[in-house]
């Protein structure tokens, strides 16, 4: 497949562009196809979307028109957000989300603006550390957590675990905001501050205005990891404050034995619903966060 | 920027990580080396008629008062490091000398449940890592050949299986690879074999891990090769071609030389973001064949008895294996920054 590579399309011979048509094509369906077929199986019976006796009744659904008269129903989603009361965990996600996006955003963009300002050595063993920081799994650190948190009753509520996870998401929005502060140009907030301004003032009516790009990329990042956390939340949310990760493992432990499993699927269906809109509007703003950190080298 | 003013701009983002990130590094470090106190132990001696006995009854009062007073427990040093279920030094020493050969003592080795978590991770850290960057590359080669207007539309297609959270990834993969699921019926009607399940043997879960590693990681690679294949040099692929180069001369020497930085700074992540692989056993359910460092502490961690001591090991010897990988990028960025001033 090396050999696919060509400078302009014209000069490709036919074989080559067959070759990279068929490659690109299969990596089109091994991405997106397995959430096509489980957003379509969301809708069907267990007994058609897990069939026995022929894969194939998993696109057909006799067994569901058999039952209900349609080859598309709810209980699934009815299940998982009336039953199992999946709305909490819905509503909860959204709380955690916001507050860890803002929270993480407001001290993360004072925390690199400071970094990218001043020339001192200090600032490089700043990030050095915060580098080592990222490197450390959460579940390393949610060990860490649990001890003094049942002692000081902190265990178990939606505010602890924001908490926790604007500290984990900051080595990442640091580095994140210390680069794109640094394409900012210096001279405009130190003209600022030779007409007067104090170093806030010169960040508040110079910096703010200019800085949306980053931080919109940066808030993305800090969004999709309180989304789609595990470790943490699963770890120190009590069974009512879960938020919709760890909710979706709790259906595997219980309800998969009642024969259930299709609450579990409606519930991944509506947990990645967000994050396909997500991607739909941000989609530049998500490539040019994953490339910054690399293509600087 | 005066110091002064750097202090209260960085204040309060080093106190949340100090709280949240050291002191917890720190208060696992502790843990490790203590463990929960025995329970206080009366003994009282009842004479009756036939003789004396003794009966030993738990002291609730004086152990509560023992657990309030030292909540951390009490100190045993590297015992929990080297028993049973972590490093197994007494076990280890009495393979060494019973095996017959190499081989056996690592065959021997697997049956300790802190070795075979380790083989799993390391096996699943340096397959998939090279295996993302060969097929990002490949992809984003492929891509970077077709016609401008489908690309954004492939972009979005392949940012799905990296940006949605791993358990749930991992979820929608288990129930199509399920016996009773497509690509499960699929993959048993092509070998012929209606009882073939890829969760009954250990080697088919390591392989569906790695798929699922590799499916979740490509896209990242993919993207910023991607991004790095729109600043090649056109002359110098020019000249390439002009000399006479083939398509594959013109990859091997000027595009992947090109890539280099890119290709490092990849493998150097993914090194450590595949070491603490985690939510992919939960969501494959495959800790019986296939168990990860990160998933020991989960396990310790969850469940009625919360195992703290023995968590808090299997964290310290985790964050020294992930320290081990991380000294290259330290290095890297050393270097980088020393270049720069």
């Amino acid at each position: 497949m090396s050999q696919s590579y060509s400078l302009s399309t014209k000069r490709q011979p036919m074989a080559l562009k067959l070759l990279i048509w068929g490659f690109i094509g299969l990596w089109l369906i091994i991405a997106a196809f397995p959430f096509l077929w489980t957003l379509w199986g969301s809708f069907k019976m267990e007994a058609d979307f897990f069939s026995k006796a022929d894969w194939f009744n998993a696109i057909l659904a006799p067994r569901t028109i058999e039952d209900h008269g349609t080859a598309f129903i709810g209980q699934g989603y009815e299940g998982a957000w009336v039953q199992e009361e999946f709305w909490k965990a819905v509503i909860n996600t959204a709380l955690v989300c916001f507050f860890v996006v803002c929270t993480s955003l407001t001290i993360g963009t004072l925390g690199g603006y400071a970094l990218s300002r001043s020339s001192y050595r200090y600032t490089f063993w700043l990030l050095i550390t915060a580098l080592i920081f990222r490197a450390m799994p959460p579940i390393t650190l949610v060990a860490g957590y649990l001890l003094p948190f049942f002692e000081w009753n902190l265990w178990g509520h939606l505010t602890t675990t924001v908490i926790v996870l604007v500290a984990i998401n900051q080595p990442f929005t640091l580095w994140m905001l210390h680069s794109f502060f640094q394409k900012i140009p210096k001279e405009l907030d130190e003209s600022a501050k030779v007409d007067g301004c104090t170093q806030f003032q010169a960040f508040r009516h110079v910096i703010i205005p200019v800085m949306w790009p980053g931080v919109i990329t940066t808030g993305l990042f800090s969004f999709l990891l309180a989304y789609n956390d595990f470790a943490v939340t699963s770890m120190l949310l009590s069974k009512e404050n879960q938020t919709m990760v760890p909710k979706i493992a709790s259906f595997l432990g219980t309800t998969q034995t009642e024969g259930n499993v299709m609450f579990a699927v409606s519930a991944v269906v509506s947990a990645t619903a967000p994050l396909f809109i997500l991607v739909m509007f941000f989609q530049r703003q998500i490539v040019s966060g994953l490339t910054q950190g690399a293509v600087k080298g | 920027m005066k110091h002064s003013s750097f202090f209260w701009f960085i204040l309060p983002t080093a106190t949340a990580m100090l709280l949240f990130i050291a002191l917890p590094i720190v208060s696992v470090l502790i843990q490790s080396v203590h463990t929960p106190h025995d329970a206080v132990l009366i003994e009282t001696e009842n004479c009756g008629p036939f003789g004396c006995t003794t009966a030993t009854t738990i002291d609730q009062e004086a152990t509560r008062a023992l657990r309030d007073e030292k909540p951390l427990g009490k100190f045993v040093g590297l015992e929990i490091y080297f028993d049973r279920g972590h490093l197994a030094i007494t076990e280890v020493a009495e393979t060494w000398r019973n095996a017959e050969s190499i081989g056996g003592f690592f065959a021997d080795l697997n049956n300790l449940p802190f070795y075979r978590a380790m083989a799993f991770t390391l096996t699943f850290t340096f397959t998939v890592t090279p295996l993302m960057l060969v097929f990002g590359l490949m992809i984003a080669l492929g891509v970077n050949a077709l016609h401008q207007r489908i690309k954004g539309v492939l972009i979005f297609f392949s940012l799905l299986p990296m940006i949605v959270s791993p358990l749930i990834g991992s979820l929608v993969l288990f129930w199509m690879i399920d016996s009773r699921g497509i690509l499960g019926s699929a993959l048993q009607w092509f070998f012929e074999d209606p009882d073939l399940s890829m969760k009954a043997s250990t080697g088919l879960t390591w392989i569906m891990l790695i798929v699922y590693g590799v499916w979740h990681a490509a896209p990242f690679s993919f993207i910023v090769f991607y991004a790095g294949l729109q600043t090649l040099p056109q002359d110098t692929l020019e000249s390439a071609q002009i000399d006479g180069a083939s398509r594959w001369q013109q990859v091997r020497y000027v595009i992947i030389p090109h890539l280099m930085p890119l290709i490092t700074f990849v493998a150097l992540m993914q090194l450590m973001d595949n070491f603490r692989v985690f939510e992919p056993i939960v969501g494959f359910n495959s800790e019986a064949h296939a168990a990860s460092l990160s998933w020991f502490i989960f396990n310790d961690l969850g469940g009625e008895t919360r195992l703290l001591s023995s968590a808090a090991t299997s964290s310290v010897l985790t964050i020294i294996g992930v320290s081990i990988l991380l000294t290259p990028v330290l290095i890297r960025t050393w270097r980088d920054f020393n270049a720069k001033s």
